[in-house]
């Protein structure tokens, strides 16, 4: 047993070591209390519906997410809006369908099973409209990005003046947390540009943390049932595992020799 | 399978019996007999199928919804993450299941090293083990290329170029590999095909690894051949059978904390961007499991010597059994082997280390003196200790006295323990 123990702790630390090297690229970013972290995290609702309400307002007029779905916000774990009002979210925007039976295409308001209206017909489309550089999908953008919700969040709040002897070209920006501090996307928020519905005081670092949820959502749809999951298969296994070595023991004991 | 006669009790298992002996089989499974000081380092065999299990089967419904298109390949994952029920569990099963693989094959790899578990009679079953090695990794580097992120893309042009190292022809082999002057859709689907194939490969290759370690028997911590049965020895069920399951339990318990927790730790984020061959990452690293090698291939300055350099170090392996020429397998009698063992150890833990930074300054003057201790252990401190090392008297049998004035069985117990 001390020597199960023994791996054990080695493939904790091995864990531990993993995460560590990740932790040791990272640049300091700007931290808040994030809901869905830990063993039992799960999304702050109202964020999430404001989270929405930003990017529809303000990202979505350059970045994509093509990888959800109207329906998707209706969704338990989501943001949770009602079935009407997803439905209503959906039908004030306009979808190109087709062709019809005269083989033209045609425009509808959308549906529950519609996939989130692109800002832009195509990759070519977006470039030319943002001065060559394409603003990415943001479905897991999350994910894609070494210092995850942290990194976004800082990002968002992380425009400054150039220090002296940094000369910037025509539409790049200065941001402290960029890769290379140069970014072509201009400084998007500004206090009050959102007015929540729920009355929140849209602050930068308000609007920051609501989109930033909202992304953590696209991007892992499925993290509270994963966390619930989760909880439920370790204790299961955790008590399994001791029924196991109570039983291990006792049929150990049959011979004289430890286990 | 040298056993005693079996002889089924019901009249039917008989005539079964006679024509196709899988009730002798049955029997032979549960009688083996199997040293009974054996410790949990030795649990690892039943984790690693266990292990190839799991991906054979997520990995199977997986490819039911996944489509080897380079158009459609990172679209289709999302749509397992997102749509298919339960489809995020089965992707990160499989995902972080892989390097869980690795984790456990790597254990398992160290211990036959401390305990020579590689020496007369068991070259067969070693040799088989580093070619299941071999296969793991080309699955495992095959499967990174499926989700088609960034990393998948440019990992795969990083390592399919490599064969471009080889004289005169390896242009021709590179294009011949891609199936066209790229990575490109042609190179997916041939990934895809051999990912799907390797894995039952390897099941092949399982089922001769056990049948070869049925032969000799296990070896034990004591290193000792032991009679069978005797009191050495207990059967494999159930004594094994309720170890090996608790390990697995144990193990299931960070396999899951992984999967349920920090799915996304061991991959690379920008492997959750689609690939692109007009943009090309800051830093294009392997997973962490191939880390060590990736290492010794940066650290030749030639490409080609690179290569084979690369190569030498899986290859190398193959040829331990002849290579250590010490009489005495179990690294508890070789007091001196002991700490080279170690030292190779953190060897490996270096390179790994420096395989993940870039190649240059510091970490490639380590890397360098790294690989050269790689080798030097192997090719040059092994056999000499064979030769010189004064080792411990070791005892008759496992529960036996020993002969007089050697260490006693309680001693050889506890120095049973890796960190002894």
């Amino acid at each position: 047993m001390k020597n199960f123990l023994k791996i054990f702790s080695l493939i904790i630390l091995f864990s531990g070591l993993s995460l560590s090297t990740q932790a040791a690229e990272k640049v300091e970013y700007l931290k808040t209390d994030w809901s869905f972290k830990g063993l039992f995290g799960k999304f702050d609702r109202a964020a999430l519906q404001r989270g929405y309400q930003v990017y529809t307002e303000v990202c979505s007029s350059c970045h994509s997410m093509k990888y959800l779905s109207y329906r998707n916000l209706a969704e338990k774990g989501g943001p949770e809006f009602t079935e009407q009002q997803a439905k209503a979210i959906a039908a004030s925007f306009e979808v190109t369908d087709g062709p019809n039976a005269d083989g033209e295409m045609f425009t509808r308001p959308g549906k529950l099973s519609d996939k989130f209206v692109m800002p832009y017909e195509n990759i070519k489309a977006a470039q030319a409209a943002n001065g060559g550089a394409y603003p990415p999908d943001m479905s897991v953008l999350v994910k894609a990005r070494g210092g995850g919700v942290d990194y976004i969040y800082s990002l968002l709040q992380g425009y400054e003046d150039p220090p002296a002897g940094v000369t910037l070209d025509d539409g790049v920006y200065y941001n402290k947390y960029m890769y290379g501090n140069k970014i072509k996307m201009a400084n998007q928020l500004s206090d009050g540009l959102v007015e929540y519905s729920d009355g929140t005081t849209a602050t930068i670092e308000q609007m920051s943390k609501d989109v930033t949820t909202f992304l953590m959502w696209s991007a892992e749809p499925h993290l509270e049932s994963r966390h619930q999951m989760g909880f439920k298969a370790i204790v299961y296994l955790i008590i399994l595992t001791i029924l196991v070595y109570y039983s291990m023991k006792r049929i150990w004991s049959r011979i004289e020799t430890e286990v | 399978m040298s056993d005693q006669e079996y002889t089924p009790k019901s009249k039917f298992g008989k005539w079964f019996n006679d024509r196709l002996p899988l009730l002798t089989l049955a029997s032979h499974l549960t009688d083996y007999p199997t040293p009974k000081n054996l410790n949990y380092w030795w649990t690892f065999g039943g984790i690693l199928t266990f292990c190839l299990v799991t991906q054979i089967v997520t990995g199977l419904v997986l490819a039911m919804h996944y489509i080897a298109h380079a158009d459609m390949a990172f679209d289709s994952v999302e749509h397992i993450m997102r749509d298919v029920n339960y489809g995020w569990l089965i992707r990160y099963i499989h995902a972080n299941g892989a390097s869980m693989f690795f984790l456990a094959v790597y254990i398992h790899i160290f211990r036959s090293l401390f305990y020579g578990s590689y020496k007369a009679p068991r070259e067969i079953i070693w040799i088989l083990g580093i070619i299941i090695y071999l296969l793991m990794m080309a699955a495992a580097f095959m499967g990174y290329v499926l989700p088609w992120g960034q990393m998948s893309f440019w990992g795969a042009t990083v390592i399919t170029n490599l064969f471009s190292a080889i004289p005169l022809v390896g242009e021709g082999i590179v294009t011949w590999l891609w199936g066209g002057y790229s990575v490109d859709n042609p190179t997916l689907t041939r990934f895809f095909t051999l990912h799907y194939l390797i894995p039952f490969l390897i099941l092949g290759l399982v089922v001769l690894h056990i049948w070869a370690l049925h032969i000799p028997g296990n070896n034990n911590p004591v290193g000792i051949d032991v009679k069978k049965p005797s009191k050495d020895t207990v059967p494999f069920h159930p004594y094994i059978v309720i170890k090996d399951t608790f390990a697995l339990l144990m193990f299931g318990i960070v396999f899951a904390f992984f999967v349920f927790y920090t799915p996304n730790i061991l991959g690379h984020a920008d492997n959750y961007i689609e690939a692109n061959p007009l943009v090309t990452p800051a830093h294009i690293v392997p997973e962490w499991y191939l880390l060590p090698f990736y290492a010794i291939l940066r650290s030749v300055p030639d490409k080609l010597l690179g290569v084979i350099a690369m190569l030498s170090a899986i290859f190398i392996l193959a040829a331990l059994p002849w290579l250590d020429t010490s009489k005495i397998r179990s690294a508890v009698f070789r007091p001196l082997y002991r700490q080279f063992y170690w030292i190779l150890v953190a060897d490996v833990l270096i390179l790994g280390y420096v395989g993940a930074m870039p190649a240059e300054g510091l970490y490639l003057l380590v890397a360098r003196v790294a690989t050269a201790y790689y080798f030097l252990h192997f090719l040059v401190i092994l056999p000499v200790l064979g030769w010189k090392e004064k080792t411990l008297p070791i005892p008759l049998s496992i529960t036996e006295p020993i002969l007089g004035g050697s260490p006693n069985l309680a001693t050889a117990k506890n120095k049973e323990s890796l960190n002894s």
